[in-house]
């Protein structure tokens, strides 16, 4: 058995199909999402923990990568030292997943975490270091 | 007609009415001009961003035996700063960074830390290491110097920056086929993304577009402490095209200001790392408009919807110093989170914190209405809009090489 987080990008073309549901079917994997919506691109985004037997969690992702869904693999957590950060809001087109988006009101820069797929681009260019790896 | 004088009297006695470059907005929108200008006396407008061309200047106090660092060489936190004056002054300028710092070398390079940490770490009251080597003289003998320096024990730490408060900016595009790193952030290809950076409604330059009321001398909010406008910016470029509004639709006016480092605090001066560029510093500014009379309050009003700014390519136009201009979008357009560019939404980022200013500007508001801070006349008026004052290009001319 082994068990892994992964992040599964699904072009908008595949958004509407059971592909996941498969994977329990033909493959018997199990899962558990951990975060699921639609991204401001209209890409869809999944967070999903998967286990099963070896073999089958390979063919599993090979299924997947045929499908045309990217998959990234999940080893780390993206948190934001909220004392560094200074509201610019230069992440806000950058963050893949819309995790990083203006409050119309007070113009500060919310960082939804639930949304965060730990893609590392905030943690490369936010210019003063707010965005942090935790392993 | 209302005079500073007469407005630093109602500061003195509490009574003055201070509102912010926002709050005056809605106020002109319900109550109209007249009313505004005969009840408020000062607007109070902010802006906070990386500002590149800043630096710190301090006098370390004579060393027993003495040094003369000009001629030599000198580093604080191994940040190289310059010495060439008289023998314990030195410069600390925001972009430098260490000589062993990899820079470019694997691209994109990260600028960890720099010229404009170091300013954040002393403003912070934080211990930086300063070392020093120097070829000695009869009076001043000694060759090495390696102490640790307090900004409490600096004789002057003052802030200077020689460009800044740009009166409206470029929104930054990339065009080409690959990323590329500039210092208006990262800009993915083919229009993946619109940088802009400007406080828009809240920023100095664009609620007094002609320099009626803001100009040498004027007394502003520079970094948590108190800073005067020394002079006009360097690239100043007061005569270009301008709306109907009086509002240039680029570039233009800008700002040189000064202050004592030592009143300043780590919050509104922050060491920044662009990627791919490199080490600079953002700073907050806010600067009061003087109420003297309605078109003071007309100026102040403009909203985001009627400031525009020049779109640019930095993929290749604005590496080439093409002037080519893409489209023209409003700041309203630009902070609704996408703009409308050759049939593409594109999706925008601003290097400058509106939050920040508008913290800015209320800090000074408070401080205005609490009689903590009073206005200055200008000594002098900054050159204006019909002075032909321009800003020039780099004329290149080859010479002889011996
Ligand atoms: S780029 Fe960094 S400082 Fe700016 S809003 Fe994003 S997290 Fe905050
Ligand atoms: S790591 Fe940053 S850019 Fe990537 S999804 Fe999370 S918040 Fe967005």
């Amino acid at each position: 058995m082994i068990s892994r987080k992964v992040v599964l990008h699904f072009p908008r073309k595949l958004v509407e199909q059971p592909i996941v549901f498969k994977l329990v079917k033909d493959y018997e994997l199990n899962f558990n999402i951990l975060k699921a919506y639609v991204t401001p691109d209209e890409e869809g985004l999944m967070v999903l923990e998967l286990s099963g037997e070896e073999p089958a969690f390979e063919k599993g992702l090979h299924y997947l990568k045929s499908c045309g869904v990217k998959i990234q693999p999940l080893s780390q957590d993206v948190v934001r030292n909220e004392k560094k950060c200074t509201d610019c809001g230069v992440c806000v087109p950058l963050c893949p997943a819309g995790a990083l988006l203006p409050d119309k009101e007070s113009r500060e820069i919310v960082f939804s975490e639930d949304k965060c797929i730990a893609c590392g681009v905030c943690v490369r260019i936010c210019p003063f270091k707010a965005m942090e790896v935790r392993f | 007609m209302k005079t500073i004088k007469e407005i630093n009297a109602k500061i003195g006695r509490g009574d003055a009415v201070v509102v912010t470059a926002e709050e005056i907005i809605d106020l002109v929108a319900k109550k109209g001009v007249r009313k505004v200008a005969r009840e408020v006396d000062v607007v109070t407008t902010a802006t906070f961003g990386p500002m590149c061309s800043s630096g710190v200047y301090f006098n370390i106090g004579h060393s027993k035996p003495r040094i003369k660092l000009g001629g030599g060489s000198c580093t604080v936190n191994d940040v190289p700063v310059y010495a060439a004056f008289g023998a314990v002054d030195v410069f600390l300028g925001a972009t430098a960074v260490p000589d062993d710092d990899p820079r470019n070398k694997i691209f994109p390079g990260e600028f960890k830390y720099g010229g404009g940490h170091v300013i954040q770490e002393l403003a912070a009251g934080k211990d930086v290491r300063l070392e020093c080597s120097a070829y000695g003289t009869d009076c001043y003998p000694r060759r090495k110097l390696e102490t640790l320096l307090n900004i409490r024990d600096l004789n002057e730490a003052v802030l200077f920056n020689m460009r800044n408060c740009y009166q409206n900016y470029n929104v930054a595009v990339n065009l080409s086929g690959k990323t590329v790193f500039t210092y208006m952030g990262m800009l993915k290809p083919r229009l993946g993304n619109a940088n802009y950076s400007s406080a828009g409604q809240l920023s100095p330059l664009l609620k007094d577009p002609y320099y009626r009321t803001i100009g040498i001398g004027t007394r502003i909010f520079l970094g948590g402490g108190i800073g005067y406008i020394a002079w006009h910016g360097t690239q100043h470029n007061p005569c270009v095209e301008r709306g109907r509004n009086g509002i240039p639709l680029g570039g233009a006016g800008t700002l040189a200001v000064i202050g004592d480092l030592k009143q300043m605090s780590p919050e509104w001066l922050v060491g920044t790392s662009m990627a791919g560029y490199g080490v600079t510093l953002s700073i907050g500014i806010g600067v009061p408009i003087p109420v003297f009379d309605e078109e003071v309050v007309r100026r102040a009003a403009v909203t985001d919807a009627e400031i525009y700014a020049p779109v640019v390519d930095y993929g290749r136009d604005y590496p080439q110093r093409s002037s080519r201009i893409i489209a023209e979008v409003s700041y309203a357009e630009l902070r609704s989170g996408n703009i409308k560019l050759r049939g593409k939404t594109v999706p925008t980022g601003s290097l400058s914190s509106y939050a920040r200013a508008r913290k800015i500007a209320v800090l000074l508001k408070t401080r205005i209405e609490e009689g903590e801070f009073f206005l200055t006349e200008p000594s002098a008026a900054l050159p204006g809009a019909e002075s032909g004052y321009k800003v020039k290009p780099l004329n290149e001319r080859l010479y002889k090489k011996e």
